[in-house]
């Protein structure tokens, strides 16, 4: 019987990665829901407001990305355009070029790992460091994040020292203090030999030209306060109109990635040091990345470009919490990614055109969106557009024959007659996948079929 | 509408839901050229085939009476589904017309005729499954409400209500390790309060948590919200 591929990888998931996630997913809900539910007396009106103010930009990225960029530019920043992965990685290598630069000390951005940009500089002779402790961790076992802001949620304080012991960090010691203690050490000393500090943008104001980068553990300063050179990476969806947004924004980002009320470190960079600032780095650059996302736009599907990456969707989603993010063999796993991995991908759709068929459509994830995206929608859209392309789907039920009994009552009700044949029949007899694939988890009850009808009839007479 | 759950397999829900709504005055019609919602195909992503499966509802549901489904699912897939798929079809306004008249019986019992308490008795320790496709919807509510009225009868509250069951239509059978899994953490979870009956307003996820259960060998005794409240009030034949 052919499942399909999550379900598979799923199943294949070692029972201590399994418990890594469930705990990890679930305490995450719980706080969120916690920091929200206390605070607030209607924190939906909260999500739904910041929807509005997110699809009006998505549906206005023709105007408001010229605004960013000459708002950028009278900042004194230096604005990229990358309309592809290979693009954007050129431009961060032209402008370590254009320095001499060997060394880079990167904050977490999803964006950098969407683009592959630490293959290509490596392969480049330039050396590219993870500064979030997550990530650094993701780095020096050659892995992949499993999840947009807990990346190592995959594991368990006990493979993480064992990480640390390999790579020479100390003698094993799976004490949380103990291993962030030895990264804090081991990181200080890159900071200083660091040509260029690259980060993300959790979001890029209009109006203003201010780039937001918020962290947890204040690595993102460390890169900008060490280096001279700072390049920052940002989807260009990833737009506010205005400052004031902003209130709105970072409480809800914190409140829904972290529980947080606010994250630690909120940095707001306005541009290069300036004449009289004592410190910061003395260029900046902002590569606005496109790769995929105004294919996006053109979809029915373009309001999951709201998305402001905050990973509540994954850790209420019973089906990621099975799996684990690696089962969605892409940057972005859970609901989110299970939209826009496969929309990314343009014209390579079918390629992970099961992503969206990974869902009990359970709705869980858009009730927790603080953009209030209707993902359920949205997975369903993409499961009628692989239907259409052709894209076999392993495990779903043909549903041609179904139609047409569903269609003619007199076919219906005979058929509901017939099927009691199962009631008789071994189930290794029935010529139907699904009965099978039913019945590997579950008994079937007895087949009733006409049964309320006759009783209906009966009491009518 | 009955259902194809309750049409195939489940006729003791149907013929509790006529005579629930029959005990509260309500005249019970069923339109006998019914099948189904065309929610399987939807969800399948076979939108062409659901779409010929809805049609074929909106024209047996044609008279202008309230729709009453004793599923929360059925009812989501008739006023928001079948939009959906609707979308830019000719006919889209008649599908609206008929997803606005449709009900869940629990909250066409509450929030339509209005009625806040059951009468009768039930002697259980009941857990209430609230099944996904009333998320948003007044639906788990009007039936913890009726539910918790009935004398006799003790709600019990289980951990992590808000995840699914794992029962999701075709997604039960083309995911069966995922939808088993969750379906087994749901049951831990119920059967730490220890109800005597889970009781939901779907037969979907009670055909799918009861079938685990009993695969488990831990049988579960499941019932439909109409089931209680039809046995509340009268005597079991």
């Amino acid at each position: 019987m052919r499942t399909q591929p999550i379900d598979r990888a799923a199943a294949a998931l070692p029972a201590e990665t399994r418990a890594s996630v469930y705990d990890g997913s679930k305490s995450g809900y719980d706080k969120r829901t916690k920091v929200l539910f206390d605070h607030y007396a209607d924190p939906d009106r909260l999500r739904e407001l910041a929807g509005e103010v997110k699809q009006h930009v998505v549906e206005n990225l023709d105007t408001y990305l010229p605004a960013l960029e000459a708002r950028l530019l009278a900042n004194g920043a230096k604005v990229h355009w990358a309309s592809t992965a290979e693009a954007a990685c050129e431009a961060v290598h032209g402008i370590m070029k254009a320095r001499g630069a060997r060394k880079l000390v990167k904050a977490k951005t999803m964006v950098s790992e969407e683009i592959g940009l630490e293959d290509y500089l490596t392969k480049r002779g330039i050396e590219s460091l993870e500064t979030d402790l997550g990530e650094f961790i993701v780095q020096l076992d050659h892995d992949h994040p499993s999840h947009i802001i807990k990346p190592i949620m995959h594991k368990n304080r006990r493979q993480i020292a064992e990480t640390f012991e390999k790579n020479g960090l100390g003698a094993y010691d799976d004490r949380p203090e103990e291993i962030t203690r030895r990264a804090r050490g081991f990181l200080r000393h890159k900071y200083l030999e660091a040509d260029v500090g690259l980060t993300g943008a959790n979001f890029v104001v209009a109006e203003s030209g201010r780039v937001v980068v918020v962290t947890n553990e204040g690595n993102s300063r460390f890169c900008l306060a060490a280096t001279r050179c700072h390049i920052v990476l940002v989807g260009i969806e990833k737009i506010l109109p205005r400052d004031r947004d902003l209130g709105l924004f970072l409480n809800l980002l914190a409140r829904s990635g972290t529980g947080q009320h606010l994250t630690v470190y909120n940095e707001f960079i306005s541009g290069p040091r300036g004449a009289g600032q004592p410190d910061g780095p003395e260029e900046m650059h902002v590569i606005l990345v496109d790769n995929g996302r105004t294919e996006v736009l053109a979809t029915e599907c373009r309001d999951i470009l709201r998305c402001i990456r905050c990973g509540a969707c994954l850790n209420v989603c019973p089906v990621y919490r099975q799996s684990g993010g690696h089962a969605y063999r892409s940057v972005y796993p859970g609901p989110v990614g299970a939209v826009l991995s496969p929309l990314l991908l343009g014209k390579r759709f079918p390629e992970k055109a099961d992503l969206p068929k990974a869902s009990s459509l359970c709705g869980a994830c858009n009730e927790v969106c603080p953009v209030n995206i209707p993902i359920p929608d949205l997975l369903l859209r993409l499961r009628d557009r692989a239907h259409r392309e052709g894209v076999p789907s392993p495990g779903t039920p043909p549903m041609g024959a179904w139609a047409i009994l569903a269609t003619q009552p007199v076919a219906w009700r005979s058929a509901l007659l017939a099927g009691r044949a199962i009631n008789y029949l071994p189930t290794a007899l029935v010529p139907v996948p699904a009965l099978r694939a039913w019945e590997s988890k579950r008994t079937l009850p007895p087949w009733r079929g006409g049964e309320f009808r006759r009783w209906l009839k009966a009491r009518r007479k | 509408m009955a259902t194809c759950l309750c049409d195939a397999f489940h006729d003791d829900v149907a013929a509790a839901t006529v005579e629930v709504l029959e005990r509260l005055g309500c005249e019970v019609l069923f339109p006998e050229g019914q099948t189904c919602c065309g929610q399987p195909a939807f969800n399948g992503g076979d939108w062409s085939a659901s779409r010929k499966v809805v049609r074929h509802a909106v024209s047996t549901f044609a008279s202008p009476e309230p729709v009453v489904v004793p599923s929360g699912s059925c009812a989501a897939m008739l006023f928001h589904g079948a939009r959906l798929a609707f979308e830019g079809q000719p006919d889209l306004g008649a599908v609206t017309a008929l997803g606005n008249r449709t009900w869940e019986l629990g909250d066409f019992i509450v929030n339509g005729l209005g009625i806040r308490s059951w009468p009768g008795r039930f002697d259980a320790r009941l857990a209430l499954h609230r099944s996904c496709h009333t998320r948003g919807t007044g639906s788990s509510d009007a039936v913890a409400l009726l539910l918790g009225s009935i004398e006799g009868v003790r709600m019990v509250e289980f951990g992590e209500g808000e995840q699914c069951c794992g029962f999701g239509g075709t997604f039960s059978v083309s995911f069966p390790h995922v939808s088993g899994s969750m379906g087994a953490l749901k049951l831990d979870h119920v059967r730490q309060a220890s109800p005597d009956v889970l009781v939901s307003g779907d037969m979907g996820c009670l055909m799918h948590l009861g079938g685990i259960a009993t695969k488990e060998g831990k049988p579960l005794r499941t019932m439909h919200v109409a089931q209680v409240l039809r046995d509340a009030v009268l005597a079991k034949p």
